[in-house]
């Protein structure tokens, strides 16, 4: 997972040019339990830096997904909406959204592999 | 009658003393004087138990229980089968809450998942809630669920929809900062032309009733049609008794089914309770406020019913929550779950049909005293609006007087509709009643 990055919010994003996968973590999706609804934004829509963009419903939780960066959403998941679980068994190949960055600066913010296990570690 | 308060004068006086102040008033400091009652109530002198009971009989035998009913508006006198109070009246389900706990509430559940089944299908729509207070704030709650999922502020509603439905969609609407455009009528139906014009890129919602409130059958279809923007949300306020014979608003592509099923649950009894339905698309189910139970199979294969689809947000996500709706009529649901259980398929079909053929004939009879003439040609089910040359109160006020509630006046709601009247004939009217009605409209 070299090429991630986190957030404090546990989602992981993933650069490739001007453009970003999101989705959740690992510990995300175990701590939320078996994924059962993904509610997902509407292309088009623009969120800035943790705004909420969508929902995600476990069997005993259902929690905001934020956004680690501003950006425009330029692609949605649809097969979580038949499969949600896909969350559950492969979070980071299961992207949630795709989306055009609109400030490359606000990475810098997000935290590395190693800074986001420490922060896993600590909520354990 | 002695006022059955525990505390003396002296236990007055002590308590106060704890607290450090001198009287009750003082308690209550805080309240600027002038919002203050500054005379006692004006209640009489208190009687005795013996005087009180008289009192309250005598009051009460001054309402009118036995008046032969031509009146709609909104609030229907069908048939509801004797053994639906009998059976609602068993303590297990009038003593019976929000069934949260699936092993001691089977029985419940299961009525809710009937109820739900049976709104589904009569509406022609997926799913349904466990009921709501009542059509009106079925109809507003619908509007704030097209809000929250087009995420826009506006929602035009047609005037054939039921007046007080629209005051009480209004007062939703105006602590959401939601803008409620209202379409102009065109011979008692939704104006087509007004419609196009006022629905826009920010509609979120387009309300219409059919049958509307004047009784008549609004073309569904044809409004579907001019709701062209994907995102807007159709929203159709229906009669359940009409479902028996007309087209579901399913079937003509809404995506939010509401209205009032008091018809099936409580008969008439100085308004309320009332029983709100709301039915909905598979797509916006998870927007829908209230509940939703299923059936399902305990771990030894027995048919079990639990509660699915509670929209999460009404325990753990009250803060995002699209409604503050966490409580129903459950019992109000069950009695029409019963009186539609009753009633059947072909039970409801033969209430819409006598609905439909009794108003036909009561307008005949009217037209027939040359008095009175029909003010908006068009299909209508169990209501029609008639005109005269009185004013319907003076009609009304010498038909009560003969035992008969007649229309419903509309110059009120509507000023440029004069001297004219909301008729309606259930099921329940003979033809003797019907003859002896349209005598004494035409003595008038």
């Amino acid at each position: 997972m070299e090429k991630l990055l986190y957030s404090k919010n546990h989602e992981w994003i993933r650069k490739e040019g001007s453009t970003a996968f999101i989705g959740i973590t690992d510990h995300a999706q175990k701590s939320l339990g078996e994924i059962v609804y993904v509610e997902l934004p509407e292309v088009d829509d623009e969120f800035e830096i943790e705004e909420a963009f969508g929902v995600i419903e476990s069997v005993k939780a259902a929690s905001d997904s934020y956004m680690p960066v501003s950006g425009k959403i330029i692609e949605i998941n649809e097969a979580l909406e038949d499969s949600p679980t896909l969350l559950n068994e492969d979070p980071y190949g299961a992207w949630i959204i795709k989306i055009e960055l609109s400030d490359e600066g606000e990475l810098d913010s997000l935290l590395d592999l190693s800074a986001y296990n420490e922060l896993c570690e600590e909520d354990n | 009658m002695y006022r059955y308060i525990p505390a003396t004068e002296d236990d007055r006086k002590e308590m106060l003393g704890v607290i450090g102040i001198n009287n009750v008033d003082e308690l209550f400091n805080d309240i600027p004087k002038d919002l203050k009652q500054s005379q006692p109530l004006n209640i009489g002198a208190p009687m005795s138990e013996i005087e009180l009971k008289k009192r309250i009989e005598e009051l009460g035998n001054k309402n009118s229980s036995d008046l032969i009913c031509f009146r709609g508006a909104g609030a229907y006198d069908h048939y509801i089968p004797a053994a639906v109070d009998h059976l609602i009246s068993r303590s297990e389900f009038y003593t019976a809450y929000t069934p949260y706990q699936p092993e001691i509430s089977q029985g419940t559940l299961q009525c809710i998942f009937e109820y739900q089944t049976m709104i589904a299908n009569l509406t022609g729509m997926f799913a349904s809630n466990a009921s709501m207070y009542d059509g009106a704030t079925s109809a507003a709650e619908g509007a704030m669920v097209a809000a929250t999922v087009t995420k826009r502020k506006e929602i035009v509603v047609s005037k054939s929809v039921n007046p007080e439905t629209r005051k009480v969609l209004k007062t939703y609407c105006k602590f959401r900062d939601i803008e409620v455009v209202e379409v102009e009528l065109d011979e008692g139906v939704t104006s087509i032309k007004d419609l196009k014009d006022k629905i826009s890129d920010k509609t979120a919602g387009v309300i219409v009733q059919s049958p509307n409130f004047f009784g008549i059958i609004e073309d569904l279809d044809e409004i579907r049609e001019n709701i062209t923007d994907k995102k807007t949300k159709y929203i159709v306020y229906t009669d359940l008794v009409a479902m028996g014979m007309l087209k579901t608003p399913g079937e003509s592509g809404a995506d939010i089914v509401v209205g009032d099923a008091q018809s099936f649950s409580s008969g008439l009894a100085y308004g309320g309770p009332y029983l709100g339905f709301m039915a909905i698309t598979k797509e916006l189910i998870r927007k829908m406020p209230g509940r939703i139970v299923g059936e399902s199979v305990d771990q030894d294969g027995k048919r079990s019913y639990v509660l699915t689809l509670q929209a999460r947000e009404q325990h753990i996500r009250r803060y995002k929550a699209t409604s503050n709706i966490c409580s129903n009529h459950a019992l109000n649901a069950l009695a029409a779950t019963i009186c539609m259980g009753l009633l059947g398929k072909v039970g409801l079909e033969k209430m819409a049909e006598q609905c439909y053929k009794k108003s036909n004939y009561t307008l005949s009879k009217i037209l027939e005293t040359g008095r009175y003439k029909l003010k908006f040609n068009r299909p209508f089910f169990k209501e029609f609006v008639i005109e005269g040359e009185e004013s319907p109160e003076i009609i009304n006020e010498k038909l009560l007087k003969n035992g008969i509630l007649g229309g419903y006046p509309l110059e009120k709601e509507y000023p440029e509709l004069k001297n004219t009247s909301l008729v309606c004939t259930t099921e329940k009217r003979s033809k003797l009643e019907i003859d002896s009605f349209a005598k004494r409209m035409g003595e008038i």
